[in-house]
């Protein structure tokens, strides 16, 4: 060093402090393009609604449909299915939501769910299991008529996608 | 331990090298050089198979994907196109595929024999702890790699697995989403997976550095898990005795790798994965990889999502904390005769895990899994913490080298001469 500092603060020091704040900000800003990049991309993204025909589904059939690469279960419940998944106390049930809150009212015979296990994301299989819904051949999980779950491991109930009916016999999903 | 090289270059170029940088010398001091308890068994070869796994690994790997196009609507085609186009692809597949079993059941090997001998005690936590990473890295990269065929178990492995994360509360599903990429398994996931499985192998040779470093900086453990006392009378030169024994071990190992390849190349994969991914149809019976079967049947007899979840990364997490769980200041099970028992339960109950991880969940192999998960953790928990309290080990020789004669003479009054 060829002289010795007096005062308290030099040029160094704010440079020191400048140039870390620039660096850090900089370093910041760089990180969330690198998660973002992570997200779902637009391509996936504009895959997200589908339209369904619901009128060839017979009464008592269940059809898989494909909405965001998932499996959507769409099953025509006989009116006696209905009856039976609104008879059960919510007290029985892990995951307690009534039947009623998982249809649209005026078409309450179409259950329209996610077909995606709650426990590790396998697909259960229809009309198996004791509950007149789903089965889950990987840890076996069962659901109910109205996608319920009834035996665990699963947590939660099978969820109801975003849909709506744009007319009596159509849906659009998304 | 330093190991004492005598490496002195003898010509003007390698003197010249030398003195700019010392790499002969370092190969010299921690390959020839450096000293190896005289006592080794052939468990001290695993080190060395695993170092020629990975790197067996990492070649195969390298060709394969010269060959290989990860996009989902072809990876399934691409995988097949190297079984039946490229020239020896059947053979290099096969190789990686089987070489991913074999590293497992050498590392699995390498582990036990640590936890037999007591190897992680100190002064060698830092060593044990970086092989725990290993093993993770190593079980990542396997996940992956088995991911990228893109059939049936591919697809819903991936599915289970990375499913697994959304158990975690708030960011669950958040964190699920980033490793898709997607709202499913998809082709964004498999595209991040191939990326990743090419990294994490190198970044396990890095930790496979520093494990080396943190070995040769504190010496090997051994069979009597004494300390080296004089370097003289306990220890002999890693070249040739190591080298060669490494070698033979290396050898017969990859005569049993050669059988699996070509006599029984799919025995430990699973059929279905053989059909292509669906992801609108679960097969019925899923299982992961042999490997990894026992923590698959902790996660499964929880009841309840993150819990399983919970015991599942506990199971490995504990091995990291071991050095400190197991409170007894001797090494090696030959002198612990209650630790010992209970080592070949744990053995016992281990493999029994990943026995019951590849049966169905339901009835008693529910309650067993249950039974043996409890045990895993007691085991870790409870007995090793007590068994340092209560246990009279037995007498300890005061030298490797006078383990070695009197072991030797024995030898010799019941079978001859013995090496």
């Amino acid at each position: 060093m060829a002289h010795t500092e007096t005062s308290g603060t030099n040029r160094r020091d704010f440079l020191y402090i400048a140039t870390g704040a620039v660096g850090a900000v900089g370093a910041a800003s760089l990180v969330w393009p690198f998660i973002s990049q992570l997200q779902p991309d637009q391509s996936v993204l504009a895959l997200s609604t589908a339209e369904v025909d619901l009128s060839p589904i017979a009464e008592g059939q269940m059809v898989t449909v494909q909405w965001r690469g998932k499996p959507i279960f769409i099953f025509n419940r006989a009116p006696k299915v209905v009856e039976t998944v609104r008879a059960v106390p919510l007290s029985q049930l892990i995951d307690p939501q009534p039947d009623q809150d998982r249809v649209k009212s005026g078409h309450d015979n179409f259950l329209i769910v996610v077909g995606i296990c709650t426990h590790l994301g396998c697909v259960p299989i229809g009309n198996q299991g004791n509950y007149e819904g789903w089965f889950c051949p990987c840890h076996g999980s069962q659901y109910d008529a109205s996608g319920r779950v009834r035996v665990g491991p699963a947590p939660l109930n099978l969820p109801v996608p975003p849909y709506t009916f744009t007319s009596d016999t159509k849906i659009v999903i998304g | 331990m330093e190991g004492h090289s005598t490496y002195q270059p003898k010509g003007k170029v390698a003197r010249w090298f030398e003195s700019r940088l010392p790499l002969v010398g370092l190969a010299h001091s921690s390959a020839v050089a450096y000293p190896t308890p005289k006592n080794l068994n052939y468990l001290w070869t695993f080190g060395a198979i695993l170092t020629f796994m990975l790197v067996c690994q990492i070649v195969s790997g390298i060709v394969l994907a010269m060959h290989y196009t990860a996009y989902a609507p072809i990876s399934f085609a691409r995988v097949e196109h190297i079984m039946r186009d490229v020239n020896y692809g059947w053979l290099i597949r096969y190789i990686h595929a089987n070489g991913a079993s074999m590293f497992f059941i050498a590392v699995y090997i390498h582990i036990f024999r640590g936890l037999y001998y007591g190897s992680y005690k100190a002064p060698r936590e830092v060593l044990w702890i970086l092989g725990v990473v290993i093993y993770l890295l190593m079980m990542a990269t396997a996940f992956m790699g088995y991911v990228l065929p893109w059939g049936q178990m591919s697809y819903w492995g991936a599915t289970v697995i990375t499913n697994l994360f959304s158990a975690i509360p708030v960011v669950g599903e958040t964190i699920v989403q980033w490793l898709w990429g997607g709202y499913s398994v998809g082709d964004p996931t498999l595209n991040r997976f191939f990326s990743l499985h090419y990294l994490l192998p190198f970044m396990i040779a890095g930790v496979v550095g520093l494990h080396i470093w943190a070995l040769h900086h504190v010496g090997q453990n051994n069979p009597e898990g004494v300390d080296v006392k004089s370097v003289a009378k306990d220890t002999v030169p890693f070249t040739p005795y190591a080298t060669i024994k490494d070698m033979f071990a290396m050898v017969v190992f990859l005569m049993f790798f050669a059988w699996f390849i070509f006599y029984i190349p799919n025995y430990l994969g699973h059929s279905d994965n053989y059909i292509p991914a669906n992801p609108l149809a679960t097969p019925a019976h899923i299982v992961p990889e042999w490997y990894f079967l026992p923590f698959y049947a902790i996660l499964r007899s929880v009841p309840d999502k993150l819990g399983g979840v919970l015991a599942m990364f506990g199971a490995i997490a504990v091995l990291a904390f071991l050095p400190w769980l197991d409170t007894s200041k001797v090494r090696s099970a030959r002198y612990r005769p209650m630790f010992k028992q209970f080592f070949w339960i744990f053995l016992v109950v281990a493999v029994g895990l990943g026995y019951l991880g590849s049966k169905p969940a339901e009835g008693g192999y529910v309650i067993a899994s249950r039974i043996f998960t409890v045990y895993y953790f007691v085991h870790f928990l409870i007995i090793l913490p007590v068994l340092g309290l209560i246990e009279r080990p037995r007498p300890m020789p005061a030298s490797i080298a006078d383990a070695v004669l009197a072991r030797g003479a024995k030898g010799a009054t019941a079978s001859g001469a013995k090496a």
